[in-house]
C-alpha cells in the first residue's frame, strides 16, 4: 500500500497528464466520428455569445455586397411570383394552404471556417427558432451545408466544404444522380463522384440537388461542371465543380425544414428487409 | 494570489480572445493561420507548478477547440507541448537550466530562439496531424506545419519583442 501511494506521488505529474490526454484524444476522436462530441461546439453560449458580438462589427465591412445580393434575389422572386397566374398573390392567409410542405427559416452566418478539412459554420438561430438538426442550408447563390447541432440561439453548420459532407446531387440536364465531397484542396470548388459513364456530361452543365434526399428539395443549384476525369478502375465520373457560391463570404442563410421528413425516413425504416 | 497567479490568468485571457478575434481570421493563402495563443505554455514560469501548468494548457487548448469546432485537436497539441516543456527547456538550454534562472522574455539569443522553435513545431505538429487524421493527406501536414510554424514563430518573438523591451 505504501509503495503504490509512493509511487502515485511521485508520478503525479505523468499520471495527470495521461489522464487528461486520453480526454483530449477521445474529444478528438469523437469529433472525427459522425455524430460530434456534445459539449466542445461553438454552438453553446459563450462562444456563440463572443462571435455574435464578432460578427456585430464585421458585419459593417460588407453590408453593401449582402444588401445587393438580397435585392436581387427579391427581384428574382418577384418576377416568378407575378407571371405566375394563380392563388399565391390573390391568397388573404399569409402562407396559403399547399405552401407548407417546406418551411424556410431566415438565419444569418456568424462565423465561417473553410481553412481546415472539416468546417463548420455557426448561424445565429437554434432551437428556439425551430431549427434541428439535419436540416439544409442553403443561400441566394446555392447550398451552404447541413445542421449539425443546435442550442437555444445558436446552431453549427457543417459546411459543404468539409470531407465529411456528402450530399445527394444531379446534373440538371440529364438527371444522372452522384455524390457531392469535398476533397480540402480549394474552397471555390467541389466534387461530384459516383456519377455512371452513361451519363453524357459536358463542360458548364449545371449541378443540382437531386431529389433523393430528404434534406434538400430538388433543383437547388450548386455549381457548373469545370473538369472531368474518368476513374479507370470503377467506371465512374469524376467531376470538378466551380460552386456558384463564395463560400468564404456568407451573409444571410435561409434554413430549409422539409415538414413531410419524418414520415419518409419511418417510411422507409418500416420497409427496410431485417437483418 | 501572488501577482505571477494573476498575470498568468491574465495572459490566459487576453491570448486566447487576441487569438478567436485576431489571428484566426488571416486565413494567408486561404488556410495558413498562425497560432500565437501558445505563447501563454512558453511564457508560464519555469519553476511553477507543472501541475498547474498541465491544466491550464487543457483548458487552454479545450477554450480553442470550443471557438473552431474542433473536438479535442488543440487542447491534445497544447497538453503535449506542456508536458514535453521541460525535455526542450533542457536541450535548449544545457542540463541545469533549472539553477540558472531562465528568463524567456529576454533578449533574443540562439538558444531561446531554439527553444521557441522547437515547442512551436511540436505544437503544430500534433495540432495538423490530429486535424486532419488521415495519412493520405500527409504532405498537406507537413507543409501546413511548417508554413503555420514559420508564421506563429515570427509573431511570438515579435509579441515577446513588442510587449517587454529590454531594460538595459
Amino acid at each position: 500500500m505504501q509503495q503504490i501511494i509512493n509511487f502515485i506521488f511521485k508520478n503525479s505529474i505523468r499520471l495527470l497528464f495521461l489522464l487528461l490526454l486520453i480526454t483530449s484524444l477521445t474529444l478528438t476522436i469523437q469529433s472525427h466520428s459522425y455524430h460530434r462530441s456534445q459539449f466542445v461546439s461553438s454552438a453553446n453560449v459563450v462562444t456563440g455569445g463572443v462571435y455574435q458580438r464578432i460578427n456585430n462589427v464585421k458585419e459593417y465591412f460588407n453590408l453593401r455586397t449582402q444588401n445587393n445580393d438580397l435585392a436581387k434575389e427579391n427581384a428574382y422572386l418577384k418576377q416568378l411570383l407575378y407571371n405566375k397566374p394563380d392563388t399565391v398573390i390573390a391568397s388573404t392567409e399569409l402562407i396559403p394552404r399547399g405552401y407548407e410542405d417546406i418551411k424556410v427559416i431566415q438565419s444569418k452566418v456568424i462565423n465561417n471556417s473553410f481553412n481546415v478539412p472539416e468546417n463548420y459554420i455557426t448561424i445565429n438561430s437554434g432551437s428556439a427558432d425551430g431549427v434541428k438538426p439535419d436540416m439544409g442550408v442553403v443561400n441566394s447563390l446555392g447550398i451552404v451545408g447541413i445542421i449539425e447541432k443546435t442550442s437555444k440561439n445558436y446552431a453549427t453548420v457543417q459546411s459543404i466544404l468539409n470531407v465529411k459532407s456528402q450530399i445527394n446531387a444531379k446534373i440538371k440536364k440529364s438527371n444522372h444522380f452522384g455524390s457531392l465531397i469535398w476533397n480540402a484542396k480549394n474552397v471555390g470548388y467541389a466534387q461530384l463522384i459516383d456519377v455512371p459513364r452513361l451519363a453524357s456530361v459536358k463542360k458548364g452543365d449545371t449541378i443540382v440537388t437531386g431529389g433523393r434526399s430528404v434534406i434538400f428539395p430538388e433543383n437547388i443549384p450548386i455549381g457548373k461542371i469545370d473538369k472531368i476525369f474518368i476513374d479507370k478502375a470503377t467506371n465512374y465520373y469524376t467531376i470538378n465543380i466551380r460552386l456558384f457560391n463564395d463560400m468564404t463570404n456568407l451573409g444571410h442563410v435561409y434554413v430549409i425544414e422539409n415538414v413531410k421528413r419524418k414520415e419518409i425516413i419511418k417510411l422507409e425504416e418500416e420497409t427496410k428487409p431485417d437483418e | 494570489m501572488n501577482s505571477t497567479f494573476i498575470l498568468n490568468i491574465f495572459r490566459f485571457v487576453a491570448l486566447l480572445a487576441l487569438q478567436v478575434v485576431v489571428f484566426n481570421n488571416i486565413n494567408f493563402l486561404g488556410y495558413v493561420n498562425p497560432f500565437p495563443y501558445i505563447l501563454f505554455i512558453l511564457l508560464y514560469p519555469v519553476n511553477g507548478n507543472r501541475a498547474g501548468l498541465l491544466v491550464a494548457s487543457f483548458l487552454l487548448g479545450l477554450s480553442m477547440d470550443m471557438f473552431c469546432n474542433s473536438g479535442g485537436v488543440h487542447a491534445t497539441a497544447c497538453l503535449v507541448l506542456a508536458y514535453l516543456r521541460p525535455s526542450i527547456f533542457k536541450f535548449a538550454f544545457g542540463i541545469s537550466y533549472e539553477y540558472q534562472t531562465v528568463k524567456i522574455a529576454d533578449k533574443l539569443s540562439p538558444e531561446r530562439f531554439t527553444f521557441i522553435l522547437i515547442a512551436v513545431l511540436i505544437h503544430h505538429l500534433v495540432l495538423y496531424l490530429l486535424e486532419i487524421f488521415r495519412f493520405s493527406f500527409f504532405w498537406e501536414i507537413l507543409w501546413r506545419t511548417l508554413l503555420s510554424t514559420l508564421f506563429t514563430l515570427i509573431l511570438c518573438i515579435v509579441s515577446i519583442y513588442l510587449i517587454k523591451p529590454s531594460k538595459r
